[in-house]
């Protein structure tokens, strides 16, 4: 252990999160984990982590808190206002932080899910393979003022300070979906409907985003579905029609298996950009072959492979960067791909 | 768009894409005992003798979720191996499992919804509650909720559809029931189950050694105890709630 970071005060939503607890459904446990792995992934980059290790998830609400010693800390996710001891601190950057160090995260001004990473990982005892909080399956909570986490040792003390240019994922969009088992239960029309249709976010957490049809539209049927349909495997990314015919985007925290159908599946790369949609925030669909999908999300290995390519010297102007977004991420990963395949 | 394969009809299951990284062998759209046991006997036979790149097993009610890592298999490759597996005879044979006890209150208080099903069963409450603690169920699934079992199957006349309107909010150890099947609650929940009964036992026990007691294919009776007896069980913590279990002969 390696000192601890205190909560001095904080909104509700607060969690540790980490990947999740893969390999659990077959008792009833979804993976759960960050709403945005992608910011699990940034952080890594940012701080040379082998991967992602353990960190802080604020939902919506700022936070104040304090390093009892040394230590490199990343923020990722959804933009927001940081300081720390009078300090502005660059979003989506690594920071340097000396002990008694004070750590104050605005309240989200656009996505949802801001991170904050220590390099040694939050190194609370783990519950079932995990330390995050899975708050649907009742394992952890959110926390408190008071709370302080234990830190491990930075695996790489001294790394200097990158940086990553702002990706474009906090303000809804189109988002690339690809048929699933049960697609075939809605009528083409009704699938080309759903990717014509303008949506918002109605409400969301941790489990799923409801959408509502903007302007207000029929209701998705699932026309050739069988009477009597059995509850089948339930997969983060799925998108539920329930019976009114309201479409729900399941996210990390969603049940292993339901019984309303499902019309497709949001692609691994883009659902970051349904979590990080809070209310109100617009998103479109647009369907894509599973050989694309493929291409356009790549494996774990290979994002945080370009992320840490894409990393720079926090010191460099942020300008000089900010025309790397989040496209050209992507084709980075698929170069590597192609590398890998050859 | 892509074109979408046309409704399978025929008994054979069928291998489906899910996702980037996961397969779903479907034995039937609709719940059946036997598609459920070929799901069982097929998530046993994957767990036991696992295909290249295969990372993950879930047996559903009539479907089997298979996950698979990218680099180390297709869903193509791993497709074709599970239709290979599925053409011959399974390997692994049946566990018997186990057969647990579980102590439940059918107490007004404690079974709110227990007239109503009555009503639908075209039985009376007290026939109702001997006839669901004689009938051995087996679990058909752990799903929805971390350890929570789907239980199955009662009688015929237990066939009733979900409730139009859900039960806002049903507590943990709540036994719920709708066509033919039995939920335990592994956690508070709303549901459109109908609330027939209640245990101390609790499917999820993330502080114990085996966090989730029940397993698919094991055996359960309810016995039915006085709402007294049901609130000291509770009352005591312990997540067993009263529950025992022995070897199925």
């Amino acid at each position: 252990m390696s000192g601890a970071i205190t909560l001095l005060s904080c909104g509700p939503g607060l969690t540790v999160q980490d990947l999740g607890r893969p390999g659990l459904a077959s008792v009833g446990l979804s993976q759960g984990g960050a709403a945005d792995p992608l910011a699990l992934f940034e952080a890594a980059a940012l701080l040379g982590l082998p991967a992602p290790a353990a960190c802080l998830e604020l939902a919506g609400s700022g936070a104040r808190l304090r390093l009892s010693q040394d230590h490199r800390i990343a923020l990722t996710g959804a933009p927001r206002e940081a300081r720390s001891d009078g300090r502005a601190l660059r979003w989506n950057a690594a920071h340097e932080l000396p002990a008694g160090a004070v750590i104050e995260i605005g309240a989200a001004v656009a996505g949802v899910y801001a991170y904050l990473s220590v390099a040694g990982g939050i190194a609370t005892e783990p519950e079932l393979g995990g330390r995050g909080a899975h708050l649907a399956g009742g394992i952890g909570g959110m926390l408190g003022p008071g709370t302080a986490l234990p830190l491990g040792p930075d695996p790489a003390p001294g790394t200097a300070a990158l940086a990553l240019p702002l990706p474009d994922r906090f303000a809804g969009g189109t988002v690339r979906l690809i048929p699933g088992p049960q697609s075939r239960y809605f009528d083409a029309e009704t699938r080309a409907r759903f990717a014509a249709t303008p949506f918002v976010i109605a409400r969301a957490n941790r489990q799923g985003a409801t959408l509502d049809q903007d302007p207000p539209g029929a209701p998705f049927e699932a026309a050739l579905a069988p009477a009597g349909l059995v509850s089948e495997p339930i997969l983060p990314g799925d998108i539920q029609i329930t019976g009114g015919g309201q479409a729900m985007v399941l996210l990390a925290e969603c049940q292993t298996t339901g019984g309303y159908p499902r019309i497709g599946s949001v692609i691994p790369a883009d659902l970051p950009r349904v979590a990080q949609a809070g209310p109100g925030t617009a998103l479109q669909f647009r369907w894509i072959t599973a050989d694309e999908a493929d291409l356009a999300s790549p494996p774990e290995a290979q994002i945080l492979r370009a992320l840490r390519t894409a990393a720079r010297p926090a010191i460099r102007d942020p300008h000089d960067i900010a025309d790397l977004l989040g496209y050209q991420l992507i084709s980075g990963m698929v170069r590597g791909d192609e590398q890998e395949d050859a | 768009m892509t074109e979408l394969p046309p409704p399978d009809t025929a008994a054979r299951p069928e291998i489906v894409a899910m996702g980037l990284d996961a397969l779903v062998v479907r034995f039937a759209e609709r719940f059946t005992p036997e598609a459920n046991a070929a799901a069982r006997a097929l998530a046993r036979d994957l767990m036991a003798a696992p295909l290249p790149g295969q990372t993950e097993i879930a047996p559903m009610l009539a479907s089997v979720l298979i996950r698979f890592a990218r680099g180390q298999t297709t869903a193509a490759a791993l497709g074709a191996a599970l239709g290979a597996r599925l053409a011959a005879p399974l390997q692994a044979t049946a566990t018997a499992g186990r057969i647990w006890h579980l102590p439940a209150a059918f107490d007004p208080a404690n079974a709110p919804q227990l007239a109503e099903v009555a009503t639908l069963a075209g039985r009376s409450p007290g026939q109702i509650v001997e006839e669901f603690c004689a009938t051995e169920l087996t679990v058909l699934a752990l799903g929805f909720a971390p350890g929570q079992p789907y239980l199955g199957l009662l009688p015929e006349h237990w066939q009733m559809p979900r409730m139009e309107a859900l039960n806002q909010r049903v507590p943990p150890g709540a036994i719920a029931t709708a066509i033919r099947q039995v939920v335990l609650f592994a956690n508070a929940s709303p549901t459109g189950w109908r609330m027939i009964g209640r245990t101390a036992f609790r499917p999820f026990q993330p502080a114990s050694a085996h966090p989730f007691p029940l397993a698919s294919g094991d055996r359960l009776r309810f016995h039915a105890i006085a709402p007294a007896e049901l609130a000291a069980l509770i009352g005591a913590g312990d997540p067993m709630g009263g529950a025992r279990h022995e070897a199925a002969p």
